[in-house]
């Protein structure tokens, strides 16, 4: 078959978000230069097969901004976007595969099932944002990434539109840093 | 804490499926199937891997379940309506001067698409001349396609996506209630054949002018993706129809160069 062998970055920036999320993501990307590592960005939306949100992010960045094609390999320097209606997993060549299993939390895509195979696969090459959200989604992957040595981190609940979601991770303990807007932006671009 | 299987205990389970019960898993998506193990073995509480593949090994009965749960039975009726449009609208029309249609539904599940199918079929006022065979790998799916009894609860939702998708009728018009559960009429199940089919070991068996098959390549690897492309090829007549899932593609395919897309949607045409 033919397909050019591409080569997969080799660390990845997983963040997940729900209800008031998408703010976070509308300051973060524009503050982004060149980076040398993928990020994948999974929100819980209602409607498939709808671009607008691709668009929206990607009117924000210089960084290609793409929703992920079936077995395409992450390379540095673009954002992959979890499509609606399907979860998302990745192989052990770090290829994603799409699922359309039953929902996880309420929710397809879930951050859980998104989390924890990017755990899977990048290792302590990883490091996992949760932002806000009115969900429990998201803390069971982030125990499954500090079990597999990536880094956690949770939007500072106080700073977040909808706490409950980064609230549930922090009690839950599986989260490393807690940060506000500014202190993820920092991070994501010295990562 | 949770068990998580690895690679070599992924290979020697699958080995022995396909030994002792002749089903070959090994050319799907591991990241997928290991989950699904994983998923599999909390859910029916065994405590250690190993006895989980002793149980696999031992009991035919439990294998049943296994492929019932490994594989993903998750579907709707009209699922993306703008899908279903295009097959009302561009589809259907094409077709609909053969003397006799048929439609294969490859990777079934519950039979939600299949029924889908044969209300548009009905309202294009074909139905009478179509046969749509379903299939999948998964005898229980198959069976549960073959009553057409589905829950009440959803029925709702499938009669937004039908109206969604330009259907015109009274949704509830095609079925009849009892209790928590629907069954859909007697015109439209007796034009649907069901048997089991493994798109990894078994060979075609008709020659058809749409052949559907939506949220299954996404489960196997990039070598039996292209397998069972060639598979639907051969089963395909001239200028038939192929529809994949939304997220799917031939493109990558050794058969693509012989179709040309739809439009948007993911409905391929053989050429002559």
């Amino acid at each position: 078959m033919a397909q050019e062998k591409v080569k997969a970055s080799d660390r990845l920036v997983a963040i997940g978000g729900s209800a008031g999320s998408l703010e976070v993501l509308l300051c973060l990307l524009p503050a982004l230069g060149q980076i040398n590592f993928a990020i994948l960005i999974v929100v819980h939306r209602k409607v498939s097969n709808d671009p607008i949100l691709r668009d929206l992010l990607a009117s924000r960045t210089k960084l290609t901004v793409k929703e992920i094609e079936e077995k395409e390999v992450p390379v540095p320097g673009t954002i992959y976007l979890v499509p609606g209606d399907y979860h998302v997993l990745l192989e052990q060549d770090k290829s994603f595969t799409l699922d359309y299993s039953e929902k996880v939390n309420y929710s397809r895509p879930s951050i859980d099932v998104v989390f924890e195979s990017a755990a899977n696969v990048y290792a302590d090459k990883l490091v996992c944002i949760l932002l806000s959200g009115a969900n429990a989604d998201g803390t069971e992957g982030l125990r499954h990434v500090k079990l597999h040595g990536g880094s956690t981190i949770a939007q500072l609940p106080s700073a977040s539109d909808v706490p409950y979601m980064p609230e549930q991770a922090i009690l839950g303990k599986v989260v490393d840093r807690i940060m506000n807007i500014e202190e993820i932006i920092d991070f994501v671009k010295n990562f | 804490m949770e068990i998580s299987i690895n690679d070599e205990q992924l290979k020697a389970l699958l080995s022995d499926v396909l030994d002792i019960y002749g089903y070959d898993f090994s050319d799907y998506s591991h990241a997928s199937i290991v989950r699904r193990v994983n998923r599999l073995i909390s859910l029916d509480k065994f405590p250690s891997f190993a006895e989980f593949h002793f149980r696999l090994r031992t009991d035919a009965q439990y294998l049943e379940r296994f492929v019932e749960e490994i594989t993903v039975n998750v579907t709707e009726m009209f699922r993306d309506p703008s899908f279903y449009t295009a097959l009302r609208e561009t589809v259907i029309p094409e077709i609909a001067s053969k003397p006799f249609i048929r439609i294969w539904h490859a990777g079934c599940a519950t039979g939600e698409e299949v029924y889908s199918m044969a209300i548009m079929l009905h309202e294009a006022g074909l139905l009478h001349k179509s046969l749509l065979y379903a299939t999948d790998i998964n005898p229980s799916v198959v069976e549960q396609t073959r009553r057409g009894i589905f829950s009440l609860a959803h029925m709702r939702e499938y009669s937004e996506n039908y109206i969604a998708s330009g259907g015109k009728h009274d949704f509830s018009s095609y079925y009849s209630a009892k209790y928590d559960r629907v069954i859909f009429n007697d015109m439209l199940r007796e034009k649907i054949i069901c048997s089991t089919h493994n798109l990894v070991s078994d060979r075609s068996f008709n020659e058809f002018q749409l052949i559907l098959c939506r949220n299954v390549l996404i489960y196997f690897d990039k070598y039996l993706q292209d397998r069972v492309l060639k598979l639907f090829d051969a089963s395909l007549e001239r200028l038939g129809f192929m529809a994949l899932g939304s997220k799917e593609t031939m493109k990558f395919s050794d058969v693509h160069p012989s179709y040309h897309q739809l439009g948007k949607e993911k409905i391929w045409r053989k050429k002559k």
